[in-house]
């Protein structure tokens, strides 16, 4: 019993730093690009596909221009997609831009209140970094987590 | 031998610590400037004329004091994500204005956000006149 209970300690540990870590993966222009107007969102929470689509839009990036030169886009698409979530999408629908609508997003907070949402310091649901305290470390620990009153 | 490879390195290890093509505000707008002469009728930048064009929106929701305020000496804040910007204003943040590529990449952008078009050499040589009139 001790041995299985140590086994599962292992375990969730293990998981939950590969999963910190997968969401710490960064890359400095990255960081600089993406994190200049909103916290730089990691990688891992949108497949490939629409990282692409979204580094293909930057131009017209939800209403704003945002472009930048063909370079660093590439190089910031290429690491992207190296560290972009593993779930495949569904090919016969237009790829998923938002964050916000992913199944994942809305299932991890469902258990946020709808006062909350409308609370002038998150102001929007892009805003990651008004609950998560070190989301610009890319640490999205529940233990870092404070509400805003 | 040894010591061509150690210059090379050396070489290399300062291109990467230096930032792009360093230059002062003051540099940045000689080149504005020189741009700018080239329009018929240029008669030189103008602090004012930089101050109502910062502060005005041109046709669409946002002006360039939408994000960076009216004080653009302070901090400003993305209008949509809530982001605090820096100050905008050289006196400010002795970062602003000093790299050609981050100067044309923002101007770009922005001007599109708030203009839907290019801005002018005229328009960006007064914005930085302004900007670089400001006290911190």
């Amino acid at each position: 019993m001790r041995i299985h209970l140590l086994i599962l300690t292992f375990l969730v540990a293990g998981a939950a730093q590969a999963s910190g870590e997968t969401l710490r993966a960064t890359n400095p222009r990255w960081k600089a690009e993406c994190g200049s107007c909103h916290v730089a969102y990691p990688a891992r929470l949108l497949p490939a596909e629409s990282w692409k689509a979204m580094m293909a839009g930057l131009d017209k990036h939800f209403g704003s221009d945002a472009s930048i030169d063909p370079a660093t886009t590439a190089e910031i698409l290429a690491f992207l997609e190296q560290n972009a979530g593993r779930r495949k999408p569904d090919p016969a629908v237009k790829p998923q831009l938002r964050i916000t609508e992913t199944h994942w997003f809305k299932r991890e907070h469902d258990e946020v209140p709808a006062a909350t949402w409308k609370n002038p310091l998150v102001k929007s649901a892009a805003n990651c970094a008004a609950c998560h305290t070190r989301a610009e470390q890319g640490d999205f620990n529940e233990r870092s987590l404070r509400l805003p009153k | 031998m040894f010591h061509t490879i150690m210059h090379i390195s050396l070489a290399a290890v300062l291109a990467i610590a230096l930032p792009a093509v360093a230059q002062t505000p003051a540099e940045t707008l000689a080149v504005l400037k020189q741009t700018a002469a080239e329009t018929p009728g240029f008669h030189g930048f103008s602090t004012a004329r930089g101050e109502q064009f910062f502060k005005s929106t041109h046709g669409s929701d946002w002006s360039c004091a939408t994000c960076h305020t009216d004080n653009p000496a302070g901090v400003g804040k993305h209008t949509r994500t809530g982001k605090a910007i820096q100050p905008l204003a050289p006196a400010a943040n002795a970062d602003r204005f000093t790299d050609q590529a981050k100067v044309d990449k923002w101007f770009k952008r922005n001007c599109n956000d708030v203009l839907n078009r290019a801005c002018t050499p005229l328009e960006k040589g007064d914005v930085l006149t302004y900007l670089m009139s400001l006290a911190k």
